[in-house]
């Protein structure tokens, strides 16, 4: 991981390539680092990190969704890097809200991203604009509702105990 | 097995010579009528249909998850293995196969497959459901995971267990022999006796 | 028509040449080779537009085994995700539940003691060796060379045996928790692991005696399926995948967890990446796996198994008798369970198939927000196409089979 001052640096350099507002804040949590950026401008800061020599970010792991549900915005998508010469790992934030869940692709930089952002669009609703095939992937498709949000239900049976096996419906009614 | 049979007489040399000659052709008469009859076993083709049918079952090559990979060390290792019963022939085909062991969760996504994959095979077939999560759910009680596959298609013996021990399967197989004999053991019915009391659907 | 009538059959066949179905022809044909298909390693479904032979383009359609692990994870306790955790890459078992231990512990701040690091470490190489036994298993019987998959399932039975005398079951097992692993080796477990060590060092011979010089497995194998590492990388493929294609990227070396900078072992590279050296570099993988587990029997230090922090691990059943605070902490934390600082962390571990990683998301609860699981699988599909493109559709099938997906962790 970049310490504390490393992320900061970091953080610096791409306000100053991308533009002031794309960051949004840094974390650094138990030797985690975690950059925020705006949604409008994850492409061009991942680009940035891929292709500045200064940085060495170049291998792209995992792109998730996370639902941080009580607070706004909702929708987290989470890039996490690799850089292979510095064995180091970055990773960039953006939230968005459910009501405009659009974030650019990066599946041109990183062809990787392909069945990671359908991953996030199948679990969560996050439209990535640009993707080529942007089609549920693990759900089937006609299925309705992103299952991974907080607010959707588990889903399955209730289990049969004694003190409720009266009351739920068996097979046979 | 009902069989009715008388026994052949004579010491091992004695019947060896007389089925020698009697599988060349070479006794007449009384001799042959004796020989023959001392080798007969009767019982009704039913039986022996069934019997025929326990003993080379073919099952279907089909592994969803975690119990397939116990499924392929009971069909493929030395140590348990389903060739002692003539049940190693895996078709993959469900044209030719008639024992289909449900091993694996069984997501929503695949559930029509395999119903599609049941009407395929040809009758009389059976359907092992191996493992908890093809049982009832198992651990995953929730929206990806059909709650069991017999909410879509008819089990013969579930075999519990997350994954079952090879051996369990191979238990589970045993039952299926003797329910496809026409007697499956009643289990603790019998212990208890508690005959009269199962439910039929 | 009379006339071609009577000119004598081979003559007639001799002059029908397959020359004007050549190049030119354009006929694309696509097929399903469906998600029951014995070649393909679990519920995979491939969209496949042929030409003749030849594969032209393929698509996978995943999710048929998809069980929503990662939803259910958010409503059990941390200890009690670590069996759904462990079911989803469902042949290496304990490195899904290392990721996530890893992780937890990144959160909690806790340290591992040093037996119980180095107890992981021979289970691990343990999962590894039985892993790849399983794939060389099944590729083989893929490929054709069906000795292989007795061999194979025959050997395993002898790891998993290892891991019933230590965990109790042979497979998924939780025996690695949060803070270290839930009890120590019995005795004779040792002794048990270095007969295992002897015949898997007269067996990995045997087996690349059987395969390594047939020629019908070589030109099987040799000069197919070859993607560039640069592509590899592109597509984020890790693993054996990427160190046959030359690039030598392995966890264990780059970033160190859980004591492996102790040990001395090599990492098998290949040169070309084609599926002969994806062959070759996990059986060299599976002979490191032996030196590892060697020195870490060699050198198991003495202390605890699990960590001594009561608010993570419970105490032992003998404290339980004459402490009251060791009974409060039972029951807490096997009521509740213990609570995590709100942060969340992304750990990664080097499983047999690649960069396996675990992001957990904390809340301040005893449940976590979010667990998912980056599984090599899922990664490593996304590079097939550009395996198979252009080759015969037995090639084809070769290259799955050196791919090693695991369906469980693509689909969680």
């Amino acid at each position: 991981m970049p310490d504390a001052t490393g992320l900061e640096l970091i953080a610096q350099r791409v306000r100053e390539k991308v533009g002031d507002e794309a960051v949004t804040g840094t974390v650094f949590h138990r030797r985690h680092a975690t950059l925020d950026v705006a949604p409008p401008s994850v492409r061009d800061v991942l680009a940035h990190l891929r292709d500045d020599e200064g940085e060495p970010w170049d291998q792209l792991m995992s792109v998730h969704g996370v639902d941080y549900l009580p607070e706004e915005p909702r929708l987290g998508i989470h890039y996490e890097l690799l850089s292979m010469e510095r064995a180091d790992r970055l990773n960039v934030r953006t939230r968005v809200s459910t009501e405009e869940p659009h974030v650019p692709t990066v599946v041109d930089l990183y062809p990787t991203a392909d069945f990671h952002e359908r991953e996030v669009f199948d679990m969560f609703g996050v439209v990535f604009d640009g993707h080529p095939d942007m089609r549920r992937i693990l759900m089937p498709e006609d299925y309705e509702g992103y299952p991974q949000r907080r607010d959707f239900p588990m889903g399955g049976e209730p289990v049969i105990y004694t003190f409720n096996e009266p009351k739920l419906p068996r097979w046979y009614d | 097995m009902e069989v009715t049979r008388t026994k052949v007489e004579g010491d091992l040399r004695v019947r060896q010579l007389k089925a020698q000659q009697l599988l060349r052709g070479e006794l007449e008469g009384e001799d042959l009528e004796r020989e023959v009859e001392q080798r007969l076993l009767f019982t009704r083709f039913e039986v022996a249909q069934n019997w025929a049918r326990k003993n080379a079952l073919f099952p279907l090559g089909f592994g969803l998850a975690c119990c397939a990979i116990e499924m392929i060390t009971v069909i493929g290792s030395p140590r348990n293995d389903l060739s002692r019963f003539g049940a190693e022939v895996t078709r993959f085909s469900p044209r030719q196969a008639d024992l289909l062991i449900l091993s694996g969760r069984v997501s929503i996504k695949m559930a029509p497959i395999i119903r599609r994959l049941y009407d395929q095979m040809l009758e009389p077939k059976w359907v092992i459901a191996m493992g908890a999560c093809s049982s009832t759910a198992g651990m995953f009680n929730n929206y990806a995971v059909v709650q069991g596959a017999d909410k879509f298609m008819p089990v013969d013996v579930y075999v519990p267990g997350c994954p079952p021990r090879p051996e369990a399967l191979i238990y589970g197989i045993m039952k299926l022999q003797d329910k496809i004999m026409g007697n499956p053991g009643m289990g603790w019915r019998e212990r208890y006796r508690a005959e009269g009391t199962e439910e039929i659907a | 028509m009379t006339e071609a009538l009577d000119v004598p059959y081979r003559e007639r066949e001799r002059s029908v040449t397959m020359q004007s179905i050549g190049e030119e022809h354009d006929e694309l044909l696509t097929i399903n080779i469906g998600p029951h298909h014995p070649a393909t390693h679990g519920v995979l479904r491939l969209l496949t537009t042929l030409e003749g032979e030849i594969v032209r383009d393929v698509k996978p359609i995943i999710g048929y085994v998809h069980t929503g692990i990662e939803k259910s994870c958010e409503d059990q306790q941390y200890w009690k995700v670590i069996p759904f955790v462990e079911r989803m890459d469902y042949l290496s078992y304990y490195f899904n539940a290392m990721a996530f231990c890893m992780a937890v512990e990144r959160l909690l701040d806790e340290e591992v003691p040093e037996r119980a690091q180095w107890l992981r470490v021979i289970h691990l190489e343990l999962n590894r060796i039985a892993s790849h036994l399983f794939w060389i298993a099944t590729g083989s019987l893929d490929i054709g060379a069906i000795t292989m998959l007795w061999w194979g399932c025959r050997d395993r039975d002898l790891a998993l045996d290892l891991f019933e005398m230590s965990g109790g079951q042979r497979f998924h097992t939780r025996y690695f928790q949060v803070g270290g692993v839930v009890e120590d080796i019995p005795p004779g477990f040792e002794e048990m692991t270095r007969r295992f060590i002897k015949t898997m060092r007269v067996r990995i011979p045997q087996y690349l005696s059987l395969l390594d010089r047939n020629e019908i497995w070589l030109q099987r194998t040799k000069g197919t399926g070859i993607v560039p590492a640069e592509d590899l990388l592109a597509f984020g493929v890790t693993g054996p995948l990427l160190r046959a294609a030359g690039h030598p990227w392995d966890l264990r070396k780059a970033t160190p967890y859980s004591g492996y900078e102790n040990f001395d072992f090599n990492v098998p590279v290949g040169t070309v990446g084609d599926n002969y050296d994806r062959f070759r570099v996990r059986v060299d993988e599976m002979l490191e796996s032996l030196k590892i587990i060697e020195q870490a029997l060699d050198g198991l230090p003495e202390g605890p198994y699990i960590t001594t922090n009561r608010k993570v691990a419970l105490p032992p059943r003998h404290e339980l008798a004459t402490s009251m605070e060791a009974l409060i902490h039972h029951f807490k934390l096997v009521t509740e369970g213990f609570r995590v600082p709100p942060g969340e962390t992304y750990a990664a571990v080097e499983s047999p198939r690649g960069e396996l990683g675990c992001y957990v998301l904390a809340d301040g609860s005893a449940k976590p927000a979010r667990v998912h699981v980056r599984d090599p699988s899922f990664v490593n599909l996304q590079a097939l196409p550009e395996m198979a493109r252009g080759h015969l559709l037995a090639d084809f099938i070769t290259c799955i089979a050196m791919l090693d997906p695991i369906l469980g962790g693509v689909d969680r």
